[in-house]
């Protein structure tokens, strides 16, 4: 159920988000979401691509520094309450999130999803499904995006 | 069984010679040496640059108007410019790689070896090599001026040479434990290896003969010669010298080991302050200045070596009357003084060390926006370093700040900057750069 991230490091000035965008472009890889965090000095840019191993590949050729991680994709009902309800799982099940962020793919309306980092994404994932939380597969979360 | 306490012996006489009589004795070979010097045309025309008459040395005070060799003109007169004596009275060449570009060759007269091999056997008896001992040389065998240098110093001793010369390790410790040496030569870092690769072998300090450590060639520090010392058993000793002004030997531990003896018969030492050439207040830090007093083949008048040391002249137990250099702290070529601070690129260097494991490459920026100085650590991440959370990096970022403020005492600003963005310059990276103008 878990969905590869890939993580850059950018330092914070002009051009050094861009780049990175750039050189997938280039690639004909296709950025299903992203997320940025950012201090005054550095940030680190989060992607999910369906080709990741490719997309690493052709951003460490352009120099970047790419690390991959596990993420947990999370169905959250698109309606009031409907996040609140989803973390209501994770505090019950005792897990603690690291980031997250979200994005509507084509399915607007019904479901918003969660990209969500956690210490250990197969015990989340276990627990999560025990609580009743649609997780997203890769392929289903690629799927719909009709990639 | 530990190490032994080193029986107090002086191997030359010269060591102890009283000091009115070691004066009167370098001034003497002050003015030979000015004269030897002045043979070649690269010292008469710096004679004829600084106003300097060679006849005209009446003090040692005079040392003072000479002036001075660097590293460059070495260089510059590349391969023997500097040499002194014809080309068939030079008995061996040594010479050192140079890190950037050209490397320098320095000469030696059979005389010159002759007293090279004393100069090496003095400091190896004051910390307790005896005839009947056995030595583990694994310093290169080359143009390199440790191997040779302290091979004919153990020979002089009557001592016998295990000549293992550098590189592969496990032989190295095969060699310690089957033919029990008693005395280890190698560089401090090496020594460490030579350690670990012991103890992975099942080796106990006990387990080998050794009882005593010359180590040189490098700066180390006093805690590197408490981890050598655990870790071999053995008493460690400190040696300094460089190829331009004679290879090890221009000084030496004694068994008080509180710093190293030069031996002032055949060099006269000077310690001054860098910017100002000035000589630094008594026990203060300064760049070591070297003139060989008795060196024939490349005589070397005022050779500013770089090494940042302090001179201590107080009388020292053991007896011997050579004033006594500390250890190298630095070099005088890379010290950069922030808000009146002292700090090295290698205390830098040391801090990423400690954090990391190994030292990513790093840039160190100097600005002065207002009336102080500002300091940036530019670092290059890993990828091994490179988290995707935040909390990490910042952490990260904290740790490194941390041990730069322990290693140097003062703050710089760490900031963590994408690989391969710090310029790379052809051989030795540029570790600083100075913006502020100066005041």
């Amino acid at each position: 159920m878990k969905v590869r991230q890939l993580s850059l490091f950018l330092e914070n000035r002009p051009g050094q988000l861009r780049v990175p965008c750039k050189v997938l472009g280039d690639a004909g890889i296709d950025i299903l979401t992203m997320s940025l965090a950012d201090t005054q000095q550095f940030g680190i840019l989060r992607l999910v691509v369906k080709d990741w191993e490719r997309a690493k590949k052709v951003l460490e050729q352009a120099g970047s520094v790419v690390n991959i991680t596990e993420v947990l994709a999370v169905d959250v009902p698109d309606r009031p309450g409907g996040l609140a309800t989803v973390l209501e799982a994770f505090e019950k099940a005792g897990i603690s999130v690291e980031y997250m962020y979200a994005f509507t793919a084509r399915e607007r309306g019904k479901y918003a999803t969660l990209m969500v980092r956690l210490e250990d994404p197969d015990a989340a994932a276990k627990a999560l499904g025990a609580a009743g939380v649609k997780l997203v597969s890769s392929e289903e979360l690629f799927a719909r995006a009709g990639a | 069984m530990g190490p032994r306490a080193v029986e107090p012996r002086v191997f030359d006489p010269a060591e102890t010679l009283p000091r009115g009589e070691l004066r009167a004795l370098q001034l003497a070979r002050l003015r030979e040496a000015v004269a030897r010097a002045g043979r070649t045309r690269f010292a008469r025309e710096a004679f004829a640059r600084a106003g300097f008459d060679p006849t005209s040395v009446r003090s040692l005070d005079d040392v003072r108007r000479l002036p001075f060799t660097v590293k460059d003109d070495f260089r510059r007169h590349y391969p023997l410019g500097l040499l002194a004596i014809q080309r068939e009275e030079v008995a061996r060449i040594h010479g050192s790689s140079g890190t950037t570009g050209r490397p320098t060759f320095v000469a030696y007269s059979r005389r010159d070896l002759e007293t090279w091999a004393g100069l090496c056997a003095r400091f190896l008896v004051a910390g307790g090599l005896r005839p009947e001992h056995t030595v583990h040389v694994a310093f290169g065998y080359g143009l390199f001026t440790g191997g040779f240098g302290l091979h004919y110093g153990i020979e002089r001793v009557g001592a016998a040479v295990v000549p293992a010369a550098g590189g592969n390790t496990p032989r190295q410790v095969a060699l310690l434990r089957d033919l029990d040496p008693e005395v280890l030569v190698c560089t401090p870092s090496y020594a460490l290896h030579v350690a670990e690769v012991a103890r992975a072998e099942g080796l106990q300090p006990n387990d080998l003969a050794l009882e005593y450590g010359h180590f040189g060639g490098e700066p180390w520090t006093e805690e590197m010669r408490q981890e050598i010392e655990r870790a071999l058993g053995i008493l460690a000793f400190n040696n300094y010298g460089l190829s331009e002004v004679m290879g090890p030997g221009v000084s030496g531990e004694c068994h008080v080991r509180r710093g190293m003896h030069v031996s002032e018969d055949h060099f006269l030492v000077e310690c001054l302050d860098p910017d100002t050439l000035e000589s630094v207040e008594e026990g203060e830090v300064g760049e070591l200045v070297f003139t060989t007093l008795t060196k024939e083949a490349m005589p070397v008048l005022r050779y500013r070596t770089r090494d940042l040391a302090s001179l201590d002249r107080s009388p020292c137990p053991c007896g011997r009357t050579g004033v006594r250099m500390g250890r190298v702290v630095g070099r005088s070529d890379d010290m950069i003084i922030v808000r009146g601070v002292n700090v090295f690129p290698s205390q830098v260097e040391e801090a990423l060390l400690r954090v990391e494991g190994t030292a990513p490459h790093y840039l160190i920026e100097l600005s002065r926006p207002g009336t102080l100085d500002e300091a940036v650590v530019k670092v290059e991440i890993r990828p091994g370093d490179f988290s995707d959370e935040m909390r990490q990096m910042v952490e990260l970022r904290d740790r490194i700040d941390r041990e730069i403020h322990a290693v140097t005492g003062i703050r710089m600003t760490v900031e963590l900057v994408a690989p391969n963005t710090i310029g790379r310059s052809e051989g030795k990276a540029r570790r600083v750069i100075d913006h502020r103008r100066p005041s």
